[in-house]
């Protein structure tokens, strides 16, 4: 399968496998009008299969979703064809309107215009748990 | 968020809370000298859910202290019953309150209101959640029955797992060197499993579960009883059933330590036998006049008001 090269845009790389469409989906990839591929279950010589992300256009991307989904997400910035900048991704102290609380005793479940905000509470095994009634965040 | 109230007892170090116990005591000590401290100060007590015996704690608190009180004791006569958000009421209630103790069904609402508005807001309870000014009563409690809060035999009994206050009180207790837990409850409502992996485990802290009361009774220092509450379940069969799982009774005490105390965050239903009242051991109604009085230094703490 053969998909084109970037001259100026962006190349979100290592995402886990079948994880993809999900960032895509966070990112709202789906709602730009430039060139978006999303290639599943790529070879990879470190992770075996990962799905890659090539965005046609320099957008701002939110990094701290990226981390959340994966610290080794990274994310290669292309001008004039060429990789100009590559960002990894740190796992965000806090996410806000990412994820939302399942918690139906949680005061988000009953008060809509509330931000659904998670904090990191353990970076070694990357939990994440809501502000209000601290429920475990499910990736 | 603007000011520090008190939403969860996480946010307490060991020093503050070592401080608020000194000052309790000195209130036992010198009523007099703290009566009209608060004078001029007005609590607002906003309570969405009855819960009789905590709010009037408070305000029992706020009152010896030479204060005065306002709220409400239900949610059906407050704006709460017309749609209005929390953030609204407690931004309402800060132009007439110096502090707020608020409780309430949903959990992480005392937060919200803390983080709009700029008077300290402290947590009376938010559902299954927090409820640190009964933490803060326990150990108060202990401090004050035992002489020390270090090297506890500490045995929590009964619903562990719906039970907030054994959380927190776990929480709380294990700051202190050479505690260990003895954790007695039926299969079905274990102590969970964050609790168990995210303090005891995180902290290396020694813990044993057990079903049996009786086994374990000669070992504690505390026996922290809890009451199986009907609302924590979603099958009345359930509840009936694990009920009575553990009563304590005289006859269960003849071989605990002489100098073991018994706590219990009140309301009893069955599970302590009325024929324990009567023995020394038993601090569960002293716990109560504690709980009055930590508060007060609560009050005085978040207010910034000293003797």
């Amino acid at each position: 399968m053969i998909i084109g090269s970037i001259r100026d845009g962006i190349v979100i790389d290592h995402i886990p496998a079948g994880r993809g469409m999900e960032l895509y989906s966070y990112l709202k990839l789906g709602q730009l009008d430039c060139e978006v591929a999303l290639i599943k279950n790529a070879e990879s010589g470190k992770c075996g299969k990962k799905d890659i992300i090539k965005i046609g256009a320099p957008i701002d991307i939110n990094l701290d979703i990226l981390g959340y989904i994966d610290p080794k997400i990274t994310v290669n910035l292309i001008r004039d064809g060429k990789r100009a900048e590559k960002l990894h991704p740190a796992l965000p102290d806090t996410i806000t309107h990412l994820i939302r609380c399942k918690n139906p005793r949680c005061i988000t479940s009953c008060e809509q215009e509330l931000p659904h905000v998670f904090r990191l509470t353990d970076r070694e095994h990357q939990v994440y748990r809501c502000l209000y009634c601290d429920t475990k965040a499910e990736k | 968020m603007k000011t520090r109230g008190l939403i969860d007892i996480a946010e307490l170090s060991t020093e503050e809370i070592d401080v608020m116990m000194d000052v309790a005591e000195d209130i036992i000590a010198h009523p007099q000298a703290y009566s009209e401290l608060c004078k001029g100060k007005k609590l607002a007590t906003l309570f969405y859910e009855p819960s009789t015996r905590t709010r009037l704690s408070f305000e029992s608190a706020m009152l010896d202290l030479g204060g005065s009180v306002i709220g409400f004791s239900e949610a059906s006569s407050a704006s709460v019953s017309k749609g209005e958000s929390v953030a609204d009421t407690a931004r309402v209630i800060e132009c007439y309150a110096d502090i707020i103790a608020m409780r309430h069904p949903k959990e992480g609402a005392p937060l919200v209101a803390q983080m709009n508005v700029d008077i300290p807001v402290i947590n009376a309870g938010d559902g299954g959640h927090n409820h640190p000014t009964q933490t803060l009563t326990d150990l108060f409690t202990i401090k004050r029955e035992i002489g020390h809060m270090d090297h506890l035999v500490i045995g929590c009994c009964g619903d562990l797992k719906f039970g907030r206050t054994v959380h927190s009180l776990v929480t709380a207790m294990s700051r202190y060197p050479g505690v260990k837990f003895i954790f007695i409850s039926p299969e079905e409502l274990r102590i969970p499993e964050h609790v168990r992996s995210e303090v005891l485990d995180a902290k290396n802290i020694p813990y044993m579960e057990t079903t049996s009361l009786e086994d374990v009774i000669g070992e504690l220092d505390i026996l922290y009883m809890t009451r199986v509450q009907k609302e924590r379940f979603f099958n009345e069969a359930d509840y009936l059933r694990l009920r009575d799982s553990y009563i304590l009774t005289p006859e269960k005490l003849i071989s605990a330590k002489k100098d073991m105390r018994i706590l219990h965050p009140l309301p009893r239903v069955n599970e302590i036998s009325v024929a324990v009242d009567s023995d020394d051991r038993a601090a569960y109604f002293r716990q109560v006049t504690n709980g009055k009085i930590i508060r007060m230094a609560l009050f005085l703490k978040l207010l910034g008001i000293t003797k």
